[in-house]
This record gives C-alpha cells, structure tokens and sequence, in this order.
C-alpha cells in the first residue's frame, strides 16, 4: 500500500516553455536507465532478497517513483505551452502525431520502455551489483542532461536527483557488505 | 489546463518547509536501514517526524488535504480532488 502526497519530493521550476529540452530529459523518464526502470526494479526485486536488505529496497523503489514524477512535472512544464509547430521545431513530430502533448514511457531517441531493461535474478549479489550500476548509470546520464541544459532552474532540480542517485548507489553498496558479512559469519562456526 | 499563479505565497513557503523536513525523514530512512544501530538517528528521525505532522496538520488546515486515503482531513464538498496538482505548481 501506498499513500500519495499531494507535494513533488523536490520543487520542479522551469523557466520557459523548451521542448527541446523535454526530448532528451525523457531519457529518464522511459529510458533504460531511467526512474521508471528503477522504481520497478528494486520494487519487484524486494520479495526474493534476504529480510537485512528489503528495506533499502522498499524504500529506494518508493522514492523513485518520487523522481519519476519530478521528471514528469519537467517534461509537462516544458511542453505544456508549446506549439505544434515548436513541438516539431524540436524534433517531438513523432511523439507529436501519436501522444499530442501527453507523456509516454520511451526514451529520448522515442524507444518505448521495456521490461528487458531490468532484471531480477533471485541472486541477491547479482541483483544488487545490478542496481548500484542501475544508480551509476543514472547519475551518469543526469550529467549529460545537466550539462545539456541552459535553465538555471532546470538544472536545479537535474542536480538534486543526481545527488541521489549517488545515495542510493552508497545504501545498496552497504547492503552488499550486510550480505557478504553474514555470509562469513555463517562459515565460522 | 487550468493556471495557478495565484497562489499565495505563504504556500509556496510552507511547501518548502515540508518538503525540506520530509528530506531529512527520507535521508534518514534510508541510512537507519543499513545502519539501524545509530541511536542519534534515530532520535533525530523521531523529532522531525513530529516536526513533520506539525507541518502536515499545519498544511491540512491551511491548504486541504495532503494525503488522500484518511491521512488528512477532508471538506466539502471534497477538497481533496482539487487542484493544484503538485506539477501545476
């Protein structure tokens, strides 16, 4: 069960209508390595990891649906006022002609999102090694879009979600070492 | 789409006083889960979750209901479907 709070996580402000911008912040919204991607991962990954390691999952995956409506509220701000001819101008026409002004899971390239960009191994190693690349991956492409992108205000909101990314890369990595050292433990007796 | 730029200051000033204590609350969930041993966090999560219904109860009253589902009260006729949305603020 969830409950929602009518409050983003982080305040989303942008400073004018750019689709432009909104084509490639996509990225994180139905992309590969985007909230979408990690919010089901770790969500769907929780049931078959060990009881000392459900928590970060559980919780981590809650937050990230809190990303995926930050990137949402970027994306609908940055289109909501456009034209169709500015929708065009920034090279939207095909997600113009099929979603008008609408959000869809795909990427920025208008790949549509896909289960295969995920996995859950029932290994809890693997899966965790998995997602702390999941965060990296993650932070690494809030980069790129920070450095793309000329909003002051825009980027405001880009970096926080960078800088969690990194905290949750840190959260899954201690989650490793809980595993690994029970495991030891377990050896000596 | 409806616009929503009248809203009044004071909203926007609560909204980030919630929204600065709940990064606290979730920063700190998210450390205590693999350090639950940490007795200062703990006590730190503890008082800004009071912090936070203050806030919230503070948010209720003031600008309708935060959370749907009987976490916030609700009026008549039902405010909680009223806009704003958070991404139309």
């Amino acid at each position: 069960m969830w409950i929602y709070e009518k409050k983003l996580q982080y305040p989303v402000r942008v400073s004018k209508c750019d689709p432009r911008l909104a084509k490639f912040l996509i990225e994180q919204y139905g992309g590969a390595d985007g909230e979408l991607a990690a919010a089901l991962r770790y969500l769907n990954q929780r049931y078959t990891v060990p009881d000392k390691v459900i928590g970060v999952l559980n919780d981590i995956g809650t937050e990230e649906f809190a990303h995926l409506e930050m990137i949402a509220t970027m994306v609908y701000k940055l289109t909501k006022d456009a034209t169709p001819h500015q929708m065009k101008e920034a090279g939207l026409v095909g997600h113009y002609a099929d979603h008008d002004k609408a959000l869809f899971y795909h990427n920025a390239a208008g790949v549509p999102w896909t289960a295969t960009y995920i996995q859950a191994k029932g290994d809890p190693i693997a899966d965790l090694y998995e997602d702390i690349a999941a965060e990296e991956k993650a932070r690494a492409t809030y980069q790129w879009l920070i450095d793309m992108t000329d909003d002051p205000d825009l980027r405001d909101g880009l970096k926080f979600l960078r800088e969690r990314e990194i905290i949750h890369s840190l959260r899954f990595r201690e989650c490793v070492e809980i595993l690994k050292e029970e495991q030891d433990r377990k050896k000596v007796f | 789409m409806s616009e929503h730029n009248k809203l009044p200051e004071s909203y926007y000033r609560l909204l980030h006083e919630l929204q600065a204590v709940d990064f606290v609350l979730v920063e700190l969930a998210l450390y205590l889960n693999t350090h639950p041993d940490d007795l200062a966090a703990v006590e730190q999560h503890n008082a800004f979750a009071v912090k936070k219904q203050q806030l919230k109860a503070q948010f209720d009253a003031e600008f309708g209901p935060l959370q749907q589902f009987g976490n916030s009260p609700v009026g008549v006729p039902y405010t909680w479907k009223e806009a704003p949305w958070p991404w139309q603020v």
